[in-house]
């Protein structure tokens, strides 16, 4: 694991327990390293609303109730903390707002960086901690030519998480630890088989943590009625020459390259929605080859570090392969215009666009629409 | 390092003796209170027993109190058994906006149920006023419930005029007494009925009382059996009920020296604070409790301070705590008047029969430095 920030003396480290099997190792080896460990987790939203589901994502109250029994275990103190109106502002807010746009957000890398990172590290200084470390399986490694910190990604290809991480403050990388980063999943699971941790077999969590069985047409829905707005989304499905050819309940309900559920039979050749136009409330649909884009445009861009070279790796969804690409500054200083060495699909705006050069994070930005060459 | 303890309103140590009383009833003497047996006799026998124990520190007949799970029980018990065995003579009742959440939570059941309720204001320093009160009063009002101190801040409402108030115009007086218990003299000629919990009284949790004023009748909360005169039904918590009376039995006896040592503790410690830093003694107007420090610290938030203080071995509390252990900010602060951030940086100490010098001067070597490091 990375311990050479640990090696001096005993420190104080605050770990944010989700109440997973990862954070759960992080803590237990840090423990280990004979450190003072204090787990903290994020009470994000109001349990209660949320009793008639069967739901145990992260951070919900059964997993805050496993978080405790961990730290238990480890015989660390541990404290639930209330984020609810940051999660409500930062998460709940902006996942319908971009939806409402006729963007696909990712609430997970906005909790990631907006949530955790900022309010846990503010959290971790209020407790004089020299440290706040999580279960992200992701390097944080000193590069003793640059003189600073740097993100690598995981010796786990499989799992690096280094693509949530982007939206980092730099400054704040010197405070942050990732013990995981060294280590694979089976790693991590014998370890916490070992400390007898009770989620040691755990399976992994893939909704969405906030929305009860992965329905976000009906959260976005019953959000909109209990702040008693009433959008009428619904409109024309259109070709590609504007021409209608169906109609739709919502426009929000519908995302760039989807395919199933359209309700339009094309004998032709399989309709993919293109485009979600927000204020003619049109879904345009089209063939396949029209979803391969030459480059798109990213915004909001931050840096980890600057990259040696315009030539870059790219990566628009978290479980994908990289895209080469090269870079160029469009407009403001965290615009940029990203072109793609070859033509690739599935750029939704609203999605993150992460940068790498070899295993560093250089950072990355918010996709707000993708571009053909002329 | 063993961790100190200042958090005697959430709940108190038991005295050894009273989980010694309790030990046999966990073991060997298991019987059944309502069997006729060997078994059953030497069970009734300790029932009778911890029941004279209890009322004799509370210097009523043994026969006007009803055992039940404790406080929060007993205050539903109060209310929805006052209000079935009432509802005939109106459906008004008035309480305060400072009471327990089981006082609030049940009043907001039963408005669900069609009963009207008050619920008073009270001033800067926590005290309702009892010109409202009065002017709260209807010829439907049925009973009056009001705390006599309130778990946050220790203040004591004004009881003995509250009583002739709800006697002078027939209407039952409940008090939530279950602060005050041990911690100030109780004259149980006041209340019509009053809710008690033995964990805030060096007893076990899972046990408490109802008092219930000789003649008074309440329709049961819980049905089934005859225990309690049929006032409440299913087996007695035999050993809950023993500790309950080994309390009261040592109560009976220390409490006056008790209370004359925590007051001065307690003085020491809001001294302590207003010398040294920029505080606000929360309802320091007001009669309060001999053992509640409940002070406000501008500018520096409840949590984190209380969190630094848990890592130095210094155990207290803040508001109420939501379900997952989380803060909110305190009703009965916000009903006192303090906005969302001054209720969020308010802290309360509270003290008991346990409470040290050595507590209070390790409390003073580690405040200074937290408070510091977070203003």
């Amino acid at each position: 694991m990375e311990t050479g920030k640990l090696k001096t003396r005993k420190k104080r480290v605050v770990v944010a327990l989700s109440g997973g099997v990862d954070s759960s190792v992080a803590a237990a080896l840090l423990k280990e390293e004979g450190h003072e460990v204090i787990g903290i987790s994020m009470q994000l939203y109001d349990q209660s609303k949320l009793e008639d589901t069967r739901f145990d994502s992260c951070c919900s109250l059964k997993e805050v109730d496993v978080a405790r029994r961990v730290a238990q275990i480890l015989e660390i103190p541990y404290y639930v903390l209330n984020f609810e109106d940051v999660f409500q502002d930062k998460v709940v807010n902006y996942f319908v707002d971009e939806y409402l746009k006729g963007r696909t957000p990712n609430p997970c890398v906005r909790c990631n960086t907006d949530v955790k990172f900022h309010h846990l590290i503010r959290k971790a200084r209020e407790l004089n901690a020299d440290y706040l470390a999580t279960g992200h399986y992701v390097r944080n490694l000193y590069n003793e030519t640059l003189g600073e910190y740097e993100l690598l990604k995981a010796k786990d290809r499989q799992k690096d998480q280094s693509y949530f991480l982007f939206g980092t403050d730099p400054k704040e990388l010197p405070f942050l630890l990732f013990p995981l980063g060294d280590l694979t999943k089976p790693e991590v699971r014998a370890i916490a088989q070992k400390y007898n941790l009770p989620n040691a077999h755990k399976a992994e969590s893939m909704e969405i943590c906030f929305i009860p069985s992965n329905n976000y047409k009906a959260f976005i829905q019953e959000h909109l009625e209990e702040k008693g707005e009433n959008l009428d989304t619904g409109g024309e499905i259109i070709s590609e020459d504007g021409s209608s050819i169906g109609k739709h309940e919502g426009y929000h309900h519908y995302t760039i390259g989807q395919r199933k559920g359209l309700g339009i039979s094309n004998p032709a050749h399989p309709l993919y929605v293109l485009d979600v136009n927000q204020s003619s409330k049109t879904v345009t649909v089209g063939s396949e080859d029209k979803l391969y884009m030459d480059g798109l445009i990213v915004q909001n861009v931050n840096w980890l570090r600057q990259p040696s070279s315009p030539n870059i790796h790219l990566k628009i969804r978290h479980s994908q392969t990289e895209i080469e690409a090269s870079l160029e500054q469009a407009g403001d200083s965290q615009t940029f215009k990203v072109y793609f060495h070859k033509p690739h699909k599935s750029v939704c705006p609203g999605q993150a666009a992460v940068f790498y050069e070899d295993e560093t994070l250089l950072g990355g930005g918010w996709i707000d629409r993708g571009f053909h060459k002329k | 390092m063993k961790p100190i303890y200042f958090d005697y309103n959430a709940t108190t140590p038991p005295y050894p003796e009273v989980g010694e009383a309790m030990l046999p009833f966990l073991s060997t003497a298991y019987g059944n209170p309502s069997s006729i047996h060997a078994f059953g006799r030497q069970a009734k026998e300790a029932l009778m027993v911890a029941k004279e124990k209890v009322s004799g520190f509370f210097g009523v007949d043994s026969d006007t109190l009803v055992f039940t799970s404790g406080g929060t029980e007993s205050n539903n018990f109060a209310l929805k058994g006052a209000l079935e065995f009432l509802k005939s003579k109106g459906n008004h009742i008035v309480t305060s906006k400072v009471e327990h959440v089981s006082i609030l939570d049940c009043c907001k059941y039963l408005e669900s149920k069609g009963v009207q309720v008050t619920y008073l204001d009270v001033n800067e320093a926590g005290l309702i006023s009892l010109e409202e009160l009065e002017k709260a009063l209807t010829p439907q009002t049925i009973f009056i419930s009001i705390q006599t101190a309130n778990n946050e801040t220790g203040v004591i409402q004004p009881i003995v005029e509250i009583s002739a108030l709800a006697r002078a115009r027939g209407i039952l007086f409940h008090s939530d007494i279950v602060q005050a218990v041990g911690k100030m003299e109780l004259d149980f000629n006041l209340f019509d009925m009053a809710s008690i919990s033995t964990h805030k009284m060096y007893g076990p949790k899972g046990v408490g009382g109802l008092y219930l004023k000789k003649g008074l009748k309440l329709e049961a909360l819980i049905h089934g059996g005859n225990q309690e005169r049929k006032r409440r039904g299913g087996t007695e918590n035999l050993a809950g009920m023993v500790g309950f009376g080994k309390a009261c039995e040592i109560l009976k006896e220390k409490m006056k020296e008790e209370i004359v040592q925590i007051q001065k503790h307690k003085e020491r410690l809001e001294s302590f604070c207003k010398e040294n830093f920029e505080v606000h003694i929360n309802g320091e107007g007001a009669p309060r409790l001999c053992n509640t420090v409940n002070v406000t610290f501008p500018k520096i938030q409840s949590e984190a301070l209380l969190l630094n203080l848990d890592l130095e071995g210094i155990c207290a509390s803040s508001g109420a705590a939501c379900s997952s252990g989380s803060l909110e900010p305190s009703h009965v602060l916000m009903a006192m008047g303090y906005d969302e951030a001054l209720a969020l940086s308010s802290i309360r100490f509270s003290l008991g029969a346990q409470t040290s010098s050595e507590d209070l001067n390790r409390l003073f070597e580690v405040l200074p430095f937290v408070v510091q490091r977070l203003s």
